[in-house]
């Protein structure tokens, strides 16, 4: 007999604030997508991400025992209580951005849920098996995108070269190890993310290649995300979407 | 996913929401195909000498209540009034989504946020739908796009007034969902298939959307003072330009005598208006709200609500780009659409390279094949 076993609660905060800013960026895509059906698809996306940030988070919440559901964690922590990477708050205008972040970001998340659906934390372990099957499509999505772009026109070369050369620097942070994913990794709950890196950019290198763009060089490796050290591009994005549930303290919706 | 109790308001029914509900499921047993009469069937070739016998054809099929198909013989005035219609609708479905996008990343919980997140990724798969009913009638979208963004089609009145507070997303889905549902729900039985079957799958989307609107008022007049404000201002907004979705009173309206005629519109535009008011009085009042019409009362004599009807100039005002936000909405998609210019040329120039592998291929390999088996390759060609 096992009995329960929970994992650590900042441990699953890292990932669903990874979800929920993700889900938040791509949100903005809404009526923005270059056709209507990568409307469709992006929404979904974006739904998909904001499911996990939810089970995430209430899982998170449950798990530390203070009484902070889902939309305490999302909409009444500040700034710098949010351990999400910074790869996923980056705004992105250019369609090139969004389609490499969700490659880059898509084939991490891939990688880590597959992994996590044999999470000794059962609860962990169910939200990894339906997330894992979104995130295979994520990346179908992302991959062929970039394919289209990548050896499309000169233009959509360019344009993409140039994305995945802003946003490669960005990437390192997904796989920085630390105590809280150590012990999580240790007791079988989660994932070393130091482990991830060698099969995504297996995975990556196998996309850029087929898509005519050259695995960008390593160098500049910016972090601090998971402890709560943000771009600046973070505090108008956390004031946008806490601004009206903050107006209203106490209120139910 | 547990722990959504401490937001969730659980709202009752909105009265009378069953009966539309209802109303849908008899179409779509109604718009099935007729049996024998695939859309895919091979196009009969139309003798040109008996135009006639195919308008008698076609007159016959109306009067039986039965569906006109892509393949079928069509009056030129049917298709370009289908079109019309088409147009002007999948185009109210791509540019209302930006009312309610306005307020995604705003929405007060995760759940509201992917309420809304859903509701507007369902408004573009509806474009989706009427594209692909209007593609049956042999025009391509881009046209579609095209004219919208050059501001020569036109869409829904009320999509050119602003969402200034999170209220409005509950009052555009109870009320403008509420008052589509009830022009469209005949609609699910218009005499063009795809259309009446596109219909079916909109309008069950568009129930389901109303009755998460009245959720979300419920709600807010559930809720603080300030919510309950709020609510109360959004729905003060949003009445007229529901009303006004009807178009004008049928006394001026161009279109209705030859749709009505047709079976593509089976009902009038003041019929439905007054349906819709008939349908909203019982649902505000259960929500607790005011509808901001001081001579709206129960007309016994005529079994239905008195009402003051929508401001006519406004409507052809708004209509015509000058609502508050017209200029915005069509500058917003036309910038979308030029934004993604390079991406549709990517894609089909990826396409094109494809193909063009795919041709050398297959040349390749016809090639290889023609040295062994030379003959057979020259007969199949011919």
């Amino acid at each position: 007999m096992t009995t329960a076993v929970h994992t650590a609660p900042d441990y699953l905060l890292r990932l669903g604030d990874d979800a929920l800013v993700a889900a938040q960026r791509l949100c903005w895509w809404a009526t923005r997508a270059p056709q209507l059906e990568e409307d469709v698809a992006l929404a979904n996306i974006a739904l998909d991400l904001l499911g996990q940030a939810r089970a995430l988070l209430g899982h998170a919440g449950r798990v530390e025992g203070r009484g902070r559901d889902e939309d305490t964690l999302a909409f009444l922590r500040d700034d710098r209580a949010f351990t999400n990477v910074q790869l996923v708050e980056l705004a992105d205008t250019d369609f090139a951005d969004a389609v490499t972040r969700l490659l880059f970001f898509g084939v991490y998340q891939d990688l880590l849920y597959r992994r996590l659906t044999a999470s000794t934390d059962p609860v962990l372990a169910a939200i990894a098996v339906k997330s894992a099957k979104e995130t295979a499509y994520h990346v179908d999505h992302a991959a062929a995108w970039t394919v289209r772009l990548g050896d499309g026109t000169e233009e959509s070369h360019r344009r993409m070269r140039r994305a995945t050369r802003d946003l490669w620097p960005y990437t390192h942070e997904l796989f920085v190890s630390d105590e809280v994913f150590a012990r999580a990794a240790t007791d079988g709950t989660g994932v070393d993310p130091a482990g991830l890196r060698a099969p995504w950019r297996e995975r990556i290198t196998t996309v850029l290649t087929e898509a005519t763009l050259p695995v960008p060089e390593d160098g500049w490796a910016p972090g601090g995300g998971r402890h709560g050290l943000h771009t600046e591009a973070f505090g108008p994005l956390v004031l946008e979407m806490q601004g009206l549930h903050r107006a209203h303290p106490g209120a139910r919706w | 996913m547990a722990q959504l109790a401490d937001n969730d308001i659980p709202a009752p029914e909105p009265p009378g929401h069953d009966a539309l509900v209802q109303e849908i499921e008899a179409a779509q047993r109604g718009a099935a195909q007729r049996p024998g009469r695939p859309e895919a069937a091979p196009p009969a070739p139309p003798a040109p000498h008996d135009e006639e016998e195919l308008q008698a054809r076609f007159d016959a099929v109306i009067a039986a209540d039965q569906k006109i198909e892509p393949r079928d013989w069509m009056p030129d005035a049917y298709r370009a009034t289908l079109l019309r219609q088409l147009a002007q609708h999948a185009n109210s479905e791509i540019v209302g989504m930006q009312p309610e996008a306005n307020w995604i990343s705003r929405a007060p919980t995760l759940k509201r946020k992917a309420i809304l997140l859903a509701k507007v990724q369902d408004e573009a798969g509806h474009g989706l739908y009427l594209y692909a009913a209007a593609e049956t009638l042999g025009v391509d979208r881009s046209q579609f796009l095209d004219d919208l963004d050059a501001g020569r089609q036109k869409y829904l009145s009320f999509i050119n007034y602003p969402t200034l507070t999170w209220a409005d997303t509950g009052a555009l889905a109870w009320l403008t969902d509420g008052a589509a549902i009830v022009n469209q729900v005949p609609l699910c039985r218009s005499s063009y298939g795809p259309y009446a079957r596109a219909m079916v799958r909109v309008c069950k989307e568009e129930s389901f959307h109303h009755r998460q609107g009245f959720d979300a008022l419920w709600a807010l007049t559930h809720g603080t003072d300030a919510q309950r404000a709020m609510a109360q201002d959004a729905i003060d907004r949003w009445w007229y330009p529901a009303l006004a979705m009807f178009g004008p009173p049928t006394r001026d309206s161009v279109h209705t005598e030859a749709s009505m005629r047709w079976r593509i519109k089976r009902f009038t535009n003041d019929e439905l208006r007054q349906r819709f008011v008939d349908i909203c009085v019982p649902q505000a009042e259960a929500l607790g709200v005011r509808l901001p019409d001081p001579d709206l009362r129960w007309n016994e004599e005529r079994g239905h609500y008195d009402f003051t009807e929508p401001d006519y100039d406004e409507l052809r005002r708004v209509i015509k780009g000058d609502g508050p936000a017209g200029r915005q909405r069509v500058a917003h998609r036309r910038r979308a659409h030029q934004a993604g210019a390079w991406v549709r040329e990517a894609s089909a120039a990826h396409a094109a390279k494809r193909r063009a592998r795919a041709a050398a291929d297959t040349a390749e390999t016809g090639a290889d094949i023609g040295v062994d088996i030379g003959v057979d390759t020259e007969e199949s060609a011919a």
